[in-house]
């Protein structure tokens, strides 16, 4: 036997998963709030160096291949990383890393100081199963690490202050694990007809077994269940309670980071493992993916504009952002997908902007009504500022990220002559700016009144983070270079599927 | 009778089917929320069944290495089962403690009774 050096650069897919694996282990150990949220930002700086370190190597040198233990592919978990899957890292990594650097005084503020450390440990934990799946080119893994991920998020969202948090911790302990349990079952199938687990391999065993029956099963069984994961209109009946009642970082970690890893997985099974022909050419899946993400972008955004309670507005925001994204997939050509993923990124980066300036709020006033926020704009100019800028992303005004993804969107829609989806993007486009006016209004044009009258001022690096996102919605509305470029790259390389 | 004979041959994926749809009937149709858990069970259980029944070959061994053993079971399914059950209890432990303090913050499991008090809390807001 020769042994042959460790290089850390050889080992970097790894590490992105345990160095949070074994963060979290450490903080359990520590118990104290503010100890762990030192390991825990270490932790979390640590994972955008080797997402980038991955990127850049997937940039020069195509795509990696990891084998766990050293073991051959066959007979073990092999991590994959090509473009699309590397953008992801560094999305989840870079929110984590933001999210983190903000939360240690309004988690003080909102969980009580002995269950702290406990939140800092599920915190890491949902790092670590959100890049696990991100990472991992193994059918059976993405479901171990979406169920690492998943419980303790559903932990996570338990530890709100208000005992609402509990109940909508439960019911989407519920609707996860049924949508966890779907996703086993068409993985199950699939394996029964391929007789492998790897995605790769699965891919080109697909053919020989192509129009069976099971194989059909299989995708509608994955696609159920990681729609309920992405909450999927009408699959998303457990996301808006969860957004209102968790504590206000973790609304923003989760909103911007867990359905997005969802939406990868959907992609990476339906267009890498399944292929365009298999999966859209054999099934109806298009026109029922189009539907839904019609509805999904019609119906939620007028529920939102009902709504009182500025977190599930935002929430179902979210619910309706999501149908932007499946509209990119359903459109299934590269504009269109080169729109559904950039809008992933770019929806990641408004929504945790919106959230972070209502967690700056809820600390300093402890409003989450929308009517209490009155004059807010006027008492609290730098939170309320950012949220303004983000709120534009959402609805998509040029100059901001919102615009660019959908232009691609619009673009893609036209090329298929359907220019009647074009005018539903527009019309949803108009309820965002319904609901976000409706804050803006409230929050700029009236008299302070009640707690909004004498906010205490928020910490510097709250607001900061704040801000850091809010001028990224800009920034990438001007230079498309990064979010789009590589979008596109990604977008072709899924089309092009594993054969 | 042929198709007698078929669900005969084939009763493992019948009683898979069975505990499946029984166990998503109940986590559909209970409103105690204990009750709606332990649904949830018996419908992750069902699945063990739809992974291991077709790893197991008739006549095969478990798969030891030794001369003379040349039909074996897939060892795959298990290990895989294995790991799918150690996150079915952690599922059930975790459901199970919300579920605890559920009771304690509203005095109630009934999730019809919780819904109706959650309604007004978030009208009385």
């Amino acid at each position: 036997m020769s042994a042959e050096p460790l290089l850390l650069q050889d080992h970097l897919p790894a590490l992105q998963v345990v160095v949070p694996l074994l963060g979290s282990v450490v903080v359990a150990l520590l118990r104290q709030g503010p100890a762990a949220w030192v390991v825990t930002l270490v932790c979390a700086w640590s994972m955008p160096l080797i997402a980038f370190a991955l990127l850049d190597q997937v940039m020069t040198n195509g795509t990696i291949s990891y084998a766990l233990g050293g073991w051959p592919r066959e007979v073990s978990i092999e991590y994959r990383i090509d473009q699309a899957n590397a953008f992801l890292l560094v999305l989840v990594s870079i929110m984590a890393a933001l999210v983190t650097t903000y939360m240690p005084r309004s988690i003080a503020d909102e969980i009580a100081p002995e269950r702290q450390g406990w939140y800092y440990c599920m915190y890491l934990l949902c790092l670590c199963g959100l890049l696990g799946m991100a990472i991992t080119g193994d059918a059976f893994n993405i479901f171990v690490f979406m169920e690492v991920s998943s419980l303790s998020m559903y932990g996570l969202i338990a530890m709100g202050r208000d005992r609402r948090a509990m109940v909508s911790a439960y019911q989407y302990l519920v609707l996860g694990t049924l949508g966890a349990t779907f996703y086993v079952i068409g993985v199950g199938l699939l394996f029964t007809m391929t007789g492998t687990l790897n995605l790769y391999d699965m891919a080109g065993k697909l053919e020989a077994v192509e129009n069976t029956r099971p194989l059909i099963a299989a995708l509608a069984f994955i696609g159920v269940g990681i729609g309920l994961k992405l909450a999927l209109f009408p699959l998303h009946l457990w996301l808006p309670n969860a957004y209102a009642f968790a504590p206000s970082a973790a609304t923003a970690f989760i909103a911007s980071t867990a359905t997005k890893v969802a939406v990868y997985i959907l992609l990476r099974i339906v267009f890498s493992v399944y292929g365009v022909n298999i999966a859209f050419g054999d099934t109806p899946a298009a026109a029922a993916l189009l539907a839904l993400a019609i509805m999904a972008m019609i119906a939620p955004s007028v529920v939102a504009i009902y709504q009182a309670n500025v977190k599930r507005m935002l929430a179902y925001s979210s619910v309706a952002q999501i149908g932007y994204i499946m509209l990119g997939i359903a459109l299934v050509s590269q504009t269109g997908l080169t729109g559904g993923i950039s809008h992933l990124f770019n929806h990641a980066l408004i929504k945790a902007s919106l959230f972070l300036a209502v967690g700056c709020m809820v600390y300093s006033t402890g409003i989450t009504r929308i009517e209490q926020m009155a004059g807010i704009g006027r008492t609290m100019p730098a939170t309320m500022g950012a949220f303004v800028l983000a709120g534009l992303g959402l609805i998509g005004v040029p100059g901001t990220a919102g615009f660019v993804s959908k232009w691609f969107l619009i673009t893609g829609a036209v090329e298929q002559g359907l220019w009647w989806l074009a005018a539903v993007i527009v019309f949803s486009s108009v309820l965002a700016m319904i609901y976000v006016g409706r804050v803006v209004e409230v929050a700029w044009f009236r008299e302070p009144s009640g707690a909004a009258v004498s906010p205490r001022k928020p910490p510097l690096e709250m607001v900061v983070v704040t801000w850091v996102l809010a001028l990224a919605v800009v920034y990438f509305g001007f230079d498309t270079d990064i979010s789009a470029g590589v979008a596109g790259d990604a977008a072709s390389l899924l089309l092009a599927g594993y054969r | 009778m042929s198709i007698v004979n078929e669900i005969i041959a084939n009763y493992n994926y019948w009683i898979t089917i069975f505990l499946m749809l029984s166990g998503l009937y109940i986590v559909v149709a209970k409103s105690n929320m204990i009750k709606t858990l332990l649904g949830l069970a018996v419908f992750q259980t069902s699945v063990y069944l739809l992974y291991l029944s077709p790893g197991k070959i008739l006549g095969g061994t478990p798969p030891i290495l030794e001369k003379g053993i040349e039909v074996y079971s897939n060892p795959l399914p298990h290990v895989l089962i294995l790991t799918a059950i150690v996150v079915g209890v952690a599922t059930l432990a975790l459901g199970l403690a919300l579920v605890v303090r559920i009771n304690e913050a509203y005095g109630t499991i009934e999730e019809d009774e919780i819904t109706a008090i959650v309604d007004r809390e978030d009208h009385a807001e």
